[in-house]
């Protein structure tokens, strides 16, 4: 069992050597094809910060009655936080709190400052600003919770009615952003498998006449088809290798031009975070696909 | 050592290329069968070696009918057999020494025993200097012995030779047909198929003459006679 395994082994390595062009040309088409898979799942990682980064500008915001207490508001912000896992965030924004991030936003707008002055008192309400995950039915639920009889008694408005438009216009771009994500994922990875299926099936096919010999002088299916699943594998190997060091490198280069664009997204950070998911990707693509695209065209030769 | 039990292989959609053969070749018999192109002597041994099913009729090999063979039993039956061919069907991709050693390496045999017995093999057929050649690197007359040495290295009982003197010059076919001899005097059974009458009429053996995929002769000292 050893004993053939290794003779399969030097089988592969030597037939890999020996068939220099045509194992360049196999390594560069998964060269270009897992770089290809790993462009989407950076372009994955860019649209999910874009994503998060737009739903983050939303919320909607439950005005409360000036006359309410501090500890009422608080204890109605754990109920909404326990309503949905699908909250993300309710902030407190007390009556002075409110007052200063006014003042700070028009410092250099007299008129306003002047106005305020002139009322004598805080005409600012204590608020709740509740985030969700984007989704507009969830902020309409959460507006509809508020509207309820143990809320309402505190509550002065709810502003989602005057949001609404431009939560559902977020959300519609950011779930087209995410199925066309998908979509350009689905097309690109199956482009991507018949390249190197077919590169695989040029190298096989240029053995055709040696499948059959080995045939004839009595080798079992697997002492033929052994040598060009380890070779789709050696090549998935190098493939992957060369990809990793260029992904990193690209991630590391272009991270001060994509910080440019995207502030906020550091790619070479997102390449260390993922680096597991990545290696597994690329060897999972690089090496999958060359063993499985090996293994189907070698049997179609020994089917015959 | 082989049967045909009214064999008769069509190809689809409706060519027949053998029409109810039935023979017999007994161990370390020499049997020459001889037809024109496209008589079905090529399709008879793609049959002897399991790499095609006889349409009607049955096939043996030591009594083993290959159509109830199983895989492993097949490729059995392929390293007892030894094949020559016109085209010599040599590993392109491998040397001189290593296509003789794959022969052994299929059938499992220790580094050792390989290393011992390749060289042998290849200063048998005076192809000791191009051990680390490429087949390409070879003249016709030299890869022709080599697919000699390849089909007599795990010492086979039976040896097929299809055209084996096809690309050959006079010189190197008379020498490829007195290794066959040779062979065949040291008790392997040897069949061969040809169209070379010269060849034929010197052997003085058996001779099976295919006309058509229907035997038309089958004689013990015969003649190429179509």
């Amino acid at each position: 069992m050893l004993t053939n395994f290794t003779r399969i082994f030097r089988f592969a390595v030597n037939d890999l050597s020996r068939n220099k062009g045509i194992s360049i040309a196999a390594i560069f088409v998964l060269v270009v094809t897992i770089m290809l898979v790993t462009g989407l799942f950076f372009f994955h990682g860019v649209s999910q910060f874009l994503i998060s980064e737009i739903q983050d500008k939303i919320d909607i915001t439950a005005y409360f009655k000036d006359e309410t207490q501090e500890q009422d508001i608080l204890n109605v912000r754990d109920e909404i936080l326990k309503m949905s896992p699908n909250i993300k965030n309710v902030e407190y924004v007390s009556k002075d709190q409110a007052m200063l991030a006014f003042n700070e936003k028009h410092k250099d707008n007299a008129v306003l400052a002047r106005a305020l002055d002139e009322l004598g008192t805080n005409p600012f309400l204590p608020s709740l600003n509740i985030k969700t995950n984007g989704d507009p039915a969830q902020y309409a639920e959460v507006s509809n919770v508020l509207q309820t009889a143990n809320f309402s008694k505190f509550i002065d408005k709810v502003d989602f009615s005057q949001k609404r438009d431009t939560i559902e216009k977020v959300f519609s771009i950011t779930s087209n952003i995410n199925n066309f994500g998908i979509a350009l994922g689905i097309i690109l990875s199956i482009v991507a498998i018949l390249v190197v299926f077919n590169t695989i099936k040029l190298a096989v096919d240029s053995s055709k006449d040696e499948i059959s010999t080995m045939r004839i002088v009595g080798a079992s299916d697997w002492f033929i088809r052994g040598p060009f699943i380890i070779q789709g594998a050696i090549y998935g190997f190098i493939a992957f290798a060369i990809c990793f060091l260029l992904s990193a490198l690209s991630a590391y280069i272009l991270s001060p031009k994509i910080g440019a664009v995207l502030p906020g997204f550091d790619s070479f950070d997102y390449f260390l975070s993922n680096i597991w998911i990545l290696v597994l990707i690329q060897l999972v693509f690089g090496m999958g696909v060359g063993v499985i695209s090996s293994f189907i065209v070698v049997r179609k030769y020994l089917d015959v | 050592m082989i049967k045909f039990e009214n064999v008769t292989k069509i190809y689809p959609p409706n060519t027949a290329v053998l029409q109810d053969i039935s023979f017999q070749v007994k161990e370390g018999e020499f049997v020459s069968i001889v037809g024109k192109s496209g008589a079905g002597k090529t399709t008879l041994t793609r049959l002897i070696l399991g790499l095609e099913e006889p349409t009607y009729g049955d096939v043996f090999f030591k009594d083993k009918n290959l159509r109830t063979a199983d895989s492993y039993e097949i490729q059995e039956v392929r390293r007892s057999i030894g094949c020559i061919y016109q085209d010599y069907k040599l590993l392109p991709a491998k040397t001189v020494y290593e296509n003789v050693a794959y022969i052994m390496e299929v059938e499992g045999k220790g580094y050792g025993k390989i290393k011992k017995e390749v060289p042998k093999v290849l200063e048998l057929i005076g192809l000791e200097d191009k051990m680390d050649n490429f087949p390409k690197e070879l003249s016709g007359g030299e890869q022709q012995r080599l697919a000699i040495a390849r089909a007599l290295v795990n010492s086979p009982q039976v040896i097929i030779a299809d055209e084996p003197t096809g690309n050959l010059d006079p010189y190197n076919s008379y020498e490829v047909i007195y290794m066959l001899e040779k062979i065949n005097k040291a008790g392997a059974t040897v069949i061969l198929l040809t169209h070379d009458r010269e060849i034929v009429n010197k052997l003085s053996k058996r001779v099976i003459t295919l006309v058509g995929g229907k035997i038309i002769r089958d004689e013990a000292e015969g003649r190429f006679i179509i």
